[in-house]
Parts: C-alpha cells; structure tokens; sequence
C-alpha cells in the first residue's frame, strides 16, 4: 500500500515546525512515531499536503518527574521509554501498569504518549490513563503555549482542539496531593489488538482516605468515557469491600458498550466491573504492604 | 546513486520533489532519491533488492518487516523510508557474516524455528536485539520481546527454543 503523495518537511526547531504547519493551512499532519498515522497514509484514510516529521527536533525525547511530583512528557518520548521508565515505576503506577500493555512491543519503540492522545482513538489506553490522572496537553503555537486538560482536548473520534499552527509538546500529569496509587488493565484478543475493554484507575490517599479518584474506560464508548460518578463515590473514605464494589457497579453503568466482534455489551460492562474491582482489590494490598 | 522513483512509482509525475536519503545498511551507506511517501520496506526491498524483508500484512500487525534502526527493531512498512536518512538500519541480510551462520540462525535451524520462513527474518531481528541487552532471558522474556511478531505455522514453542539455544551459544562466545 502507498500513501498519496505529500510534501515531507522535517524541521529542526519548534519555531520552524510551527511556522511549516501555519504555511500548511490546516492541510498538514504532525509526524512523530508514525504508528497511527503512517497506517492512516497507506490506507487514505488521511491524505494531508504535507507531513511535518518532528523526529529531528532536539529535545523532545524526555519525561520526568519535577521537584514538586509533576511529571512531564514531551512529544518524542516513545512508548518503550515509558515502559522502562524506573521514574514511572517509583512514582506512577497508573502509568507503570499501562505501558507495557500499549500495542506490541516492535510498536512502542517508535509510538509515543503524545502523540497517541493527539490521535484521539477511542480505543487510545492512554487517553484513559490521563483523563484517570487529570493530565493536560500543552500546545504551542505562533502566539505561545497553552493547556489544555485531557478531558477537553479530544473532540470526537480521531479529532482534537489543537488548532491547525498548534503542536502538542508535552503531556502533563499534576503533582499529587496525597500517597498515589492505581493502576491499568486492558483486555485484549491478542497482544497488539485494541483493548476489549480497559480500565484506568489513579487515585490519591491521605491516612487511608481517598482524597482524589479518576477512572477512565477504553473501548467501551465512541469516545474515551471518563467515570466521574464512580470515582466520586470512592473520595473521602477508605477503599473497602463495600466502596470498591459500588465503585464498579457504577463504572460499570458509566460505560456505554456496544457489541461487536469483540465482546457483547453485557460482557464488556461485567469486563469494566471486574477490572475496577481487580485494581482496586490490588491498591488495598498494597497499601497494606505500605502500612 | 540508486534512483528509486521510475522503479517503485512508474507513474511518477508529480511537483514534489524527491529527496535524497543515505542510510548506513548493515554498515555500508547506500544512497537513493526517493518519493516521501516510499515506505522503508521497498525502499529495502525494490530499492536496494534486499529482499530478506518480508512485508506480510503491511498494517503493522506482523512483523515480518522487522529491522533494526538504530539498534531497536520497528516496522519498516510503517516508516517512510526519507525518515531513515541518517540512521543506522539492520537487515536480516546482515545478521551472518558471509561465510558463517549467526548464532541466532544456527538456533532456528537446530531447534526447528521456523516452517515456512516468512515470518522468520523478523524473528530474528527482534530476538537479536533482545539478547543485546538481555544475554540471559528467560522464555517469559522471549515470549514478551518476540510479542509484535506473528508466526502462523510454529506455534511459537520453536521459536521460543531456537533463541534460547542462541543465548547459550552467544554467552558461550562471548565467555571465551
């Protein structure tokens, strides 16, 4: 398969990307790990003018953890950073768990965390991880940088709000206020496939009490769904039996599944309880193990 | 210079220019003009007539078009070839020397690693990068590494064998 012919621009600086995705008109696409959009060229499914490959930009390959627990993503770290990241492991387990699970292992040596969000896919993990974070996307333009939360970034099916001079340079996870903890699980026909189901849980703790709670669902809606009702019913008390099966039932509702090849509805909402059950089950252990 | 254009696009009549890309192929720098759109894989393949890349699905599902860039295996049907300007790219055609089996060769063929052989190549690729960073894996961990890499014939227990018998002979190597 070959993609339809365009005009391949690889600058140097973010000056210079910026200013080539001004001239492009809105008719170019932002090329960084490629393993959607390449697909997405060879199938016409996306046919830009022009393609602006940032890979040549120094600088952009990093995450990191800032002094005050924020961590920082720029636009080249590839998803294989992430998955061999110590600083995930020691400081974010949501991320940590989430990782290694993205597509397959030959794919996320070039794919990256802010660029899979740009993408939008509804079956994108990551979208769920950050909306369960509370992370945002920072965006720079011809009249500087923005944020933007991740729960406001995407606007439909593969549609974001960057506007057409705007490049995604970092995804941006908040500094806890409490003991963080959470978790991913995903299921999935085969290793590579989009998720059945996936679930995103990222919570903060203060003495044992939940203080802040995010869930985030994959696969299970026409967009990334974000369980509000479920993770508000889990703030301000302790995880127990009781909390964390309310907690799934609810999750479970929140989700809007549709049968397909994959799954029936029905099991894909009994996959969202389970899964929410399961991590949470998982954080009461280790927070026992903390105690 | 190789020139690619007329060769992969024979229709080729178009106001975007080609570029010019050189690429160090297991070692040796090879030069081409070529379209942006050529993907990596044909750049390989029609390009440079190293056909021991496969392309399978060609929707990076597969990995039979595995090469090693810069050291880590990707997809090359799912990379323009103008991106690979530059860098450092392995073939299969490169992993023996020319009158020796690589290790990792050796093990497929000891331990029945593969049928048909068309998911071979990337195989190969994948299981030579791991064992440069991970001399001493266990069969979780080949299982794992060799994850983006779909064999429709062996099953995989071949596989999985032949890179263990490979890691025993490469740690043997490198001991003496």
């Amino acid at each position: 398969m070959y993609p339809s012919r365009f005009r391949y621009e690889a600058p140097r600086s973010l000056e210079e990307a910026i200013e080539l995705l001004r001239l492009g008109g809105g008719e170019a696409k932002v090329l960084a790990g490629g393993q959607s959009l390449v697909p997405m060229l060879k199938l016409r499914f996306a046919s830009p003018e022009m393609v602006v490959d940032i890979n040549n930009i120094a600088g952009l390959d990093y995450h990191r953890v800032d002094p005050d627990g924020t961590i920082r993503i720029g636009a080249l770290c590839r998803h294989a950073d992430l998955e061999n990241s110590a600083i995930l492991h020691a400081h974010q387990p949501t991320m940590a768990a989430a990782a290694p699970v993205i597509a397959d292992p030959i794919v996320r040596n070039r794919g990256t965390l802010v660029g899979s969000l740009c993408h939008a896919d509804p079956q994108g993990d990551w979208a769920s991880v950050m909306i369960a974070l509370g992370g945002s996307i920072i965006a720079q333009g011809p009249n500087g940088r923005r944020s933007i939360p991740v729960a406001d970034f995407v606007k439909g099916p593969f549609q974001n709000v960057l506007a057409f001079d705007e490049l995604a340079i970092e995804a941006v996870v908040p500094a806890p206020k409490g003991v963080v903890n959470g978790g991913y699980l995903k299921l999935e026909r085969r290793v590579g496939d989009f998720a059945t189901v996936g679930v995103a849980i990222a919570l903060e703790s203060s003495s044992g009490v939940i203080i802040r709670a995010g869930i985030g669902l994959t696969g299970v809606g026409g967009t990334t769904i974000n369980a509000i009702e479920a993770a508000k019913a889990l703030i301000g008390g302790p995880l127990t039996a009781e909390s964390i099966a309310n907690a799934g039932d609810l999750a479970a509702q929140g989700a809007q599944p549709r049968t397909d090849h994959r799954g029936s509805a029905t099991y894909k909402r009994h996959i969202v309880r389970t899964f929410v059950v399961r991590i949470l089950d998982g954080v009461v252990e280790s927070m026992e193990r903390a105690a | 210079m190789t020139s690619l254009n007329e060769e992969v696009f024979p229709e080729q009549a178009s106001d975007i220019p080609v570029r010019t890309v050189t690429i160090t192929v297991n070692g040796e720098k090879r030069s081409a003009n070529v379209e942006p759109r050529l993907l990596l894989a044909h750049l390989l393949r029609q390009g440079f007539k190293m056909t021991g890349t496969h392309t399978g699905c060609d929707t990076t599902n597969c990995g039979a078009c595995t090469v090693l860039f810069d050291g880590k295996p990707i997809k090359s049907c799912t990379m323009l070839a103008v991106q690979a300007d530059g860098h450092d790219v392995m073939t299969i055609e490169g992993l023996a020397s020319a009158s020796e089996l690589h290790p990792i060769q050796e093990g497929f063929k000891d331990e029945h690693g593969l049928q048909c052989g068309f998911c071979t190549p990337g195989m190969m690729l994948t299981a030579k990068a791991l064992l440069d960073v991970n001399p001493n894996p266990t069969e979780d961990e080949i299982r794992w590494a060799l994850s983006g890499n779909l064999c429709r014939c062996t099953g995989y227990q071949n596989i999985v064998k032949s890179v263990l018998w490979a890691a025993v002979k490469l740690r043997g190597q490198a001991a003496n």
